[in-house]
């Protein structure tokens, strides 16, 4: 469903590296969590495999392109003076959705995210957490099969904390592939199906999460970015 | 091909209505415009040079400006929550995200256009009686030519520093040709001569926006991408 192969990427004339030699694969129903420090290259990582920058070296291959990939990145890629209705309208267009079906997935998904109310408020009026809720929506609207999430929980309170956990990982259970980038090792482990360090851009380690617990998995993870 | 101009008017529609909301840049322009022609229009000296030798220039002059404010604010609307980054991991080709930022830009330098002339016709008393459809199929492929390149351009420099001041810097030198036959054939309509004598102004006209829309057109990808 989805590969990395070889990937590399350098700032700098080669003196920041941002991924080196990074390969992964997943199937349907797996969830990958990159936990890595602030300038691991999480976002970087999460930007080639959108196919938003072109890899120095490597390859990346999605079944179905771009049109399967969701992405929720730092910023909303909202629209301030369209409401969250119409964002999602414009964005479901983008990915060939007709009219009916949009309207549709986007009454669902907003039910789900608790922001069906806000649905006919401009954006710039929401707050910073609504505002998260809306990007959340937007980047399910035309239910992608791959999504790739940096730092997703930023800005959401605990109660819609949770319920986007549960959300995700229902997609989890649906076959999606999920690609979580986060420093707060806390907030994705719950989800991962496997687990990947990243430091000064490579993967320092990466396995199958199998029977490790949050607490394991935190120990690890301290032990790989302090090591070295 | 009608998929990518489907996606191109979803973009343009998307611009003009955020455009509608706000108006703030188009309001700007047309003031912007109206004061350039107040300017011109109390700066000169009549019994100098003759009105009707200045003219051709002065709304050429006005019109290119104007149409930099435009072209500036292209693609700072999807600065805003970085919406560009959306529209890159979309499926949305690349040539239709230029041919709707390309719609939506001609769109609002028609509307500065349509206020600026009547004005501008008030100003400078120009007798442009029986030259109006030609006068405004002149302003039409000078604007389709230099909006043409000016949306290239305002792609390429949006994620620099200092965007609004290198967008004119880079363009201007581009907007040489189309400007001087702009200029030229409206000098010629404004003087009453016949339509055949400015044709080969507007064919050549006609040819650069050819030209450039099927460069911009290839080209407008490697300005977006990373």
């Amino acid at each position: 469903m989805l590969s990395a192969e070889g990937l590399r990427y350098t700032f700098g004339g080669g003196i920041v590296v941002a991924l080196g030699d990074v390969s992964f694969s997943l199937a349907p129903g797996q969830t990958l969590a990159i936990f890595g420090p602030n300038g691991a290259g999480k976002t970087t990582l999460l930007k080639v495999l959108a196919g938003l920058i072109r890899p120095q070296a490597g390859s990346v291959r999605v079944a179905g392109g771009r049109r399967v990939i969701g992405w929720i990145g730092h910023q909303s890629h909202l629209y301030g003076h369209l409401t969250v209705r119409e964002n999602l309208h414009f964005w479901g267009s983008l990915y060939g959705m007709p009219a009916a079906a949009r309207a549709e997935c986007a009454g669902a998904v907003l039910q789900r995210l608790g922001i069906a109310d806000r649905a006919d408020q401009p954006v710039w009026s929401l707050s910073r957490g609504l505002l998260q809720r809306a990007a959340i929506a937007k980047a399910l609207i035309h239910e992608p099969q791959v999504l790739l999430l940096d730092e997703p929980f930023t800005g959401l309170d605990l109660a819609a904390a949770a319920e986007f956990r549960s959300l995700l990982a229902q997609l989890r259970g649906a076959g999606r592939v999920l690609v979580l980038a986060t420093h707060n090792v806390d907030e994705g482990v719950e989800l991962a199906t496997d687990v990947a360090f990243q430091r000064r851009g490579r993967f320092v380690h990466y396995a199958p999460r199998a029977a490790r617990g949050a607490a394991e998995i935190v120990e690890a993870y301290r032990r790989a970015v302090s090591d070295g | 091909m009608a998929e990518l101009l489907a996606q191109a008017w979803t973009i343009a529609r998307k611009d003009l209505v955020l455009e509608f909301r706000t108006r703030t840049a188009l309001l700007s322009a047309v003031v912007f415009t109206a004061l350039v022609l107040t300017v011109f229009n109390f700066g000169r000296d009549p019994t100098a040079v003759a009105t009707i030798d200045l003219a051709p220039s002065i709304l050429w002059v006005t019109f290119t400006f104007a149409a930099m404010l435009a072209l500036n604010r292209a693609f700072q609307l999807e600065l805003e929550n970085q919406a560009l980054e959306g529209l890159l991991v979309s499926p949305l080709p690349r040539v239709s995200l230029y041919w709707g930022k390309l719609l939506a830009n001609l769109a609002f330098v028609g509307v500065v256009e349509a206020v600026g002339l009547p004005l501008f016709v008030l100003f400078f008393d120009v007798p442009i009686g029986r030259a109006v459809l030609p006068l405004v199929g002149v302003i039409a492929l000078a604007t389709v030519g230099f909006v043409t390149v000016g949306t290239l351009f305002s792609a390429m420099v949006i994620r620099t520093r200092f965007a609004e001041l290198m967008l004119p810097v880079l363009l201007l030198p581009f907007l040489v040709p189309p400007l001087v036959l702009a200029v030229l054939a409206t000098a010629k309509l404004f003087a009453a001569r016949p339509l055949s004598e400015s044709l080969g102004y507007l064919k050549l006209l006609a040819a650069y926006d050819i030209v450039f829309l099927t460069f911009a057109s290839v080209l407008f990808r490697y300005t977006v991408d990373e």
